[in-house]
């Protein structure tokens, strides 16, 4: 059947109440039956939780084949623990027919890559998929599409029972011997731990993994020991290094500076850069960049933003140390700047995932947005962008919170240079709509501007402010004349991936690559 | 194939950007940072081992890029080097717009390009002429020599100083004041200025010495440079920036254009503006303000 | 033009390519990687094939290494190899003619 944003969904997948997208808003003032786990009490005072090893927790939570298993990605490309809880569940304890919900999985995760070819892991479910397991999945080795869910949809699906999460593994750079889990105070800090929230609540069984254990009550707690089974003491859940970077330096790139320059006259431009605006941005080097001209803005209009969510880095940090932003509230923190800030600047708070972005609860942060600016990896003539496929096919990226930040804001500005080597970013069909064009506003490319037609308001601002702007149509026609049209990709007819929209309904599907060969 | 229009010998030059003729990841769009000229480089930037490949990817960059309205010149290597007259072949078969002759101390040197320029011309059924010439001076010969070497063909367009070459001829070093390359820089000026040509400055390659790179500028200006050689887009800004006209400047110079063209028309050749007396010697200099005003995005009338 | 030895140009940067000839006697042989198979493959293996047709090279063995270079840039480096490989690229390249 094909959907609102012309894509055919096979019929086949449409089964158990699945529908196909038909348009932002289309769930709105439905009802949800939200669903509760089944756990156990521990009635009598317990001493402590702690278990010797992984085997040991995984045992003691009736771990067995043919369940699913949820991560957290917050150690992002330093994280040891999605990988050991892997190993210990299928080398040692044999498990099998296993299937993975992780809020992402990255090149970290590539040794997982192994247990899908040998068909132990044969579902995923996910934000990002990147490295090796995207590489797999593409060549379709997993037994199951994979599932690919926004931030916000994955906590949406979660209670709603789309996923019922068997045992959720916490990876806490403190705990104590309860369960009380915070992102900060040990060796392999990351922040916060917004996504590890919800999973935690749904799950039957929860254990935790740390490497540095603190005494009891490790407080203010990001995952409470209500919700804990067992506690396990590793030597080390990941690779600070890789966990949070030194300090996340604005971009010195002159394409990125010329590109972020144009994203704050954009939002400049427009009514809704008023005192106490709010604002999100992605970590990619224009994104990013776009804080600091956005801040010459405000001093010269003498206005202060009112609060920013998000992925959070040193820039934002900053701006709030400086006193000119109200609030910022994250679900993740990227580098060491916001992570020895959460909780700790005042004004720097913590929260989950579904408070952040979760479309079906009674009000997520991303829908009071005023502004979020965003990357892509290709967008189309239909402003659909595509932020989980390559240009040739193969997975190797992640929604994550962009479709619902793109749908919840007032505007939504994609930055992204309009050609990447030989790609085209600007082109006339992605190969895969991760965020629908309906809720995408205006294009921000290294070549020109481009307002979406659905928004006569915005042309009328840049008009007013004398910002220059072209036909999104143009831009595709100049990045293909500087790279050639490129041709159309071969598909196999099975389906690798199938992509959930953040209400739930299917957006796209991603079959099989068919390779060229000379 | 991107037909270029004629280039003109007099226009806009500002800001000329090099960019390494042999890097196609740099030249197949530098353009967009706005800058006036783009300057490929066949001569420092390229390896000498890299010199044939660097041509060939020049060739077809000059061949297939569309470059808009930014002038797309060539340095080229050296007159003591063994590379030289093919640099030119290929600027010449590519359409390049001009070419910037590196170490230029005679009239001779000028000369000597120029014929080359000319058979190339003739070999690859490109215009007579159409190719325009500058001249790095980079040695105190090339200083002392400035006068006729602007004056050397009628395919110059400009000269320009480069600044590391004559500190070293001069065994001097960079002065935050300016003061190693005063004299150069004046005798230079006034050398261009009085051949009717124009004249630029070297670049200033600290990146990350924002301050230093505007006080240069500032002093280019207070000089009387056209323009400036740049090695980095960011650096494109700053000096657009810095030789905008104010806005008063712009106002000033409409009102001498608009009245002298309605005085003029009745016959009277001496008049007032704003109680200020004014001839023809005012209006090149209105209008050349006028045009950096509509480049700048100050002015869109049609006087210019 | 024949290829007398064996010849590179180009580097394995990103949007260039990397471009070996080899002498050979059967025809034209290609091998080809390239960061952008799927979507340009056919497209580089053309302009590759067009190249050595306007050099009139008639038997070698071509690979090419390609990082994502527009069609100027593979133009631009199959006939610096196919020049160097009979060390003639220094000078009297028929710009406009052969290299076209």
């Amino acid at each position: 059947m094909i959907n609102a944003v012309g894509r055919d969904i096979p019929n086949y997948l449409l089964k158990d109440g699945k529908e196909v997208y038909q348009g932002k808003f289309y769930m709105d003032g439905k009802y949800i039956q939200k669903v509760a786990p089944k756990t156990v009490r521990y009635e009598k005072p317990q001493e402590s939780k702690i278990v010797a090893t992984i085997v040991d927790a995984l045992k003691q939570c009736g771990a067995k084949s043919g369940m699913t298993f949820s991560f957290h990605h917050h150690l992002r490309n330093g994280d040891y623990v999605a990988n050991m809880v892997m190993e210990a569940a299928v080398r040692e304890l044999g498990l099998c027919d296993l299937t993975i919900a992780a809020t992402s999985l990255g090149e970290a995760n590539d040794p997982i890559a192994e247990y899908i070819e040998e068909g132990k892991v044969i579902g995923l479910q996910t934000s990002g998929i990147r490295g090796k397991i995207g590489d797999v999945v593409s060549k379709g080795k997993l037994k199951t599409p994979a599932i690919i869910r926004s931030h916000g949809g994955r906590p949406r699906a979660i209670e709603a029972g789309e996923v019922h999460i068997d045992i959720a593994f916490v990876a806490a750079p403190t705990s104590d011997c309860v369960g009380n889990c915070r992102g900060i105070g040990g060796k392999s800090n990351c922040g916060s731990l917004g996504y590890a929230m919800t999973d935690a609540r749904y799950a039957d069984k929860v254990v935790v993994v740390t490497d540095c254990l603190v005494d009891f009550p490790n407080y203010p707690a990001s995952v409470e020991a209500i919700d804990v089974d067992a506690v396990v003491v590793v030597d080390s859940i990941g690779n600070p290094a890789k966990i949070a970077s030194a300090a996340a330096r604005i971009s010195k790139n002159p394409r990125d500076l010329m590109m972020a320059e144009n994203v704050a006259k954009v939002i400049a431009s427009t009514p809704y850069f008023k005192d106490g605006f709010s604002f999100q941005t992605g970590v990619g080097g224009p994104s990013l960049a776009a804080n600091l001209f956005l801040e010459r803005f405000m001093d010269k209009r003498n206005i202060k933003m009112g609060w920013a969510i998000g992925g959070i880095c040193g820039p934002m940090v900053e701006l709030l140390k400086k006193g000119k932003v109200g609030k910022v509230i994250d679900v993740q923190d990227f580098d060491l700047d916001a992570v020895n800030s959460i909780n700790q600047t005042p004004g720097h708070f913590e929260m989950s995932a579904s408070q952040y972005a979760n479309p079906a609860n009674k009000g997520a942060f991303v829908n009071k947005l005023d502004f979020v600016v965003l990357a892509a990896l290709e967008i189309d003539t239909n402003f659909n962008v595509n932020v989980l496929t390559g240009s040739d096919g193969v997975l190797r990226g992640a929604p994550g919170g962009h479709p619902d930040t793109a749908a919840g804001s007032k505007c939504c500005i994609i930055v992204t240079p309009l050609i990447r080597g030989r790609m085209a970013t600007v082109c006339e069909h992605v190969v895969t709509v991760t965020t629908p064009g309906d809720c995408v506003d205006v294009l921000v490319t290294d070549y020109g501007i481009a307002v979406n037609p659905l928004r006569p308001d915005i042309i009328e601002c840049l008009d007013n402010a004398h910002i220059p702007h072209v036909s999104i149509e143009s831009l595709k026609e100049k990045a293909y004349s500087i790279v050639g049209r490129p041709d159309d990709l071969e598909w196999e007819d099975n389906v690798v991936a199938v992509l959930e929209a953040r209400d739930g309904t299917i957006l796209d599907v991603v079959r099989q690559i068919r390779p060229y060969k000379v | 194939m991107i037909p270029r229009p004629r280039p003109r010998r007099f226009r806009l030059r500002r800001t000329m950007m090099f960019m390494n003729a042999q890097k196609p990841g740099l030249i197949k769009d530098a353009y967009i940072y706005g800058c006036d000229s783009i300057m490929l480089d066949l001569e420092d930037a390229v390896a000498e081992n890299q010199k044939d490949a660097a041509r060939f990817s020049l060739y077809h960059a000059l061949k297939t890029i569309d470059y808009g309205n930014t002038e797309v010149i060539v340095r080229i290597n050296g007159l003591d080097t063994p590379h030289w007259q093919e640099d030119i072949r290929v600027c010449v078969a590519g359409g390049a717009d001009g070419i910037r002759i590196a170490k230029c101390e005679s009239a001779q040197d000028v000369i000597t390009v120029e014929n080359a320029v000319l058979a190339a011309e003739k070999e690859f059924g490109v215009e007579e002429g159409r190719t325009l010439l500058m001249a790095a001076l980079e040695s105190p010969k090339g200083i002392i020599n400035a006068y006729e070497i602007c004056t050397a063909s009628k395919r110059m367009f400009g000269v320009a100083i480069s600044g590391g070459d004559f500190r070293r001829c001069m065994g001097t070093h960079f002065q935050r004041d300016g003061v190693d390359l005063l004299v150069a820089r004046g005798q230079m000026l006034i050398a261009a200025r009085a051949a009717g040509i124009q004249c630029f400055d070297t670049v200033f390659t600290d990146l990350d010495d924002d301050e230093g790179f505007e006080a240069e500028l500032l002093q280019n200006k207070a000089m009387g440079f056209d323009g400036k050689s740049l090695i980095n887009p960011k650096q494109i800004r700053p000096v657009h920036d810095l030789l905008a006209p104010t806005e008063k400047e712009v106002l000033w110079a409409k009102k001498v254009v608009e009245a002298y063209r309605e005085q003029s028309a009745a016959g009277v050749g001496v008049f007032t503006v704003d109680g200020k007396m004014i001839d023809i010697a005012f209006i090149p200099g209105a209008e050349r303000t006028l045009r950096l005003a509509k480049a700048c995005g100050m002015y869109d009338g049609d006087l210019v | 033009m024949k290829v007398e030895k064996t010849a590179v140009a180009g580097t394995l940067e990103s949007s260039d390519a990397m471009v070996t000839v080899e002498p050979s006697k059967g025809g034209i042989e290609m091998e080809l990687t390239s960061s952008v198979m799927n979507q340009y493959g056919r497209q580089i293996k053309a302009v590759v094939l067009e190249t050595l047709e306007h050099l009139e090279v008639k038997d070698c063995k071509v690979t090419i290494v390609d990082k994502g270079a527009l069609d100027c840039t593979l133009k631009a480096r199959v006939e610096c190899a196919v020049f160097r490989s009979c060390g003639k690229s220094d000078k009297n390249i028929p710009w406009g003619g052969a290299v076209r």
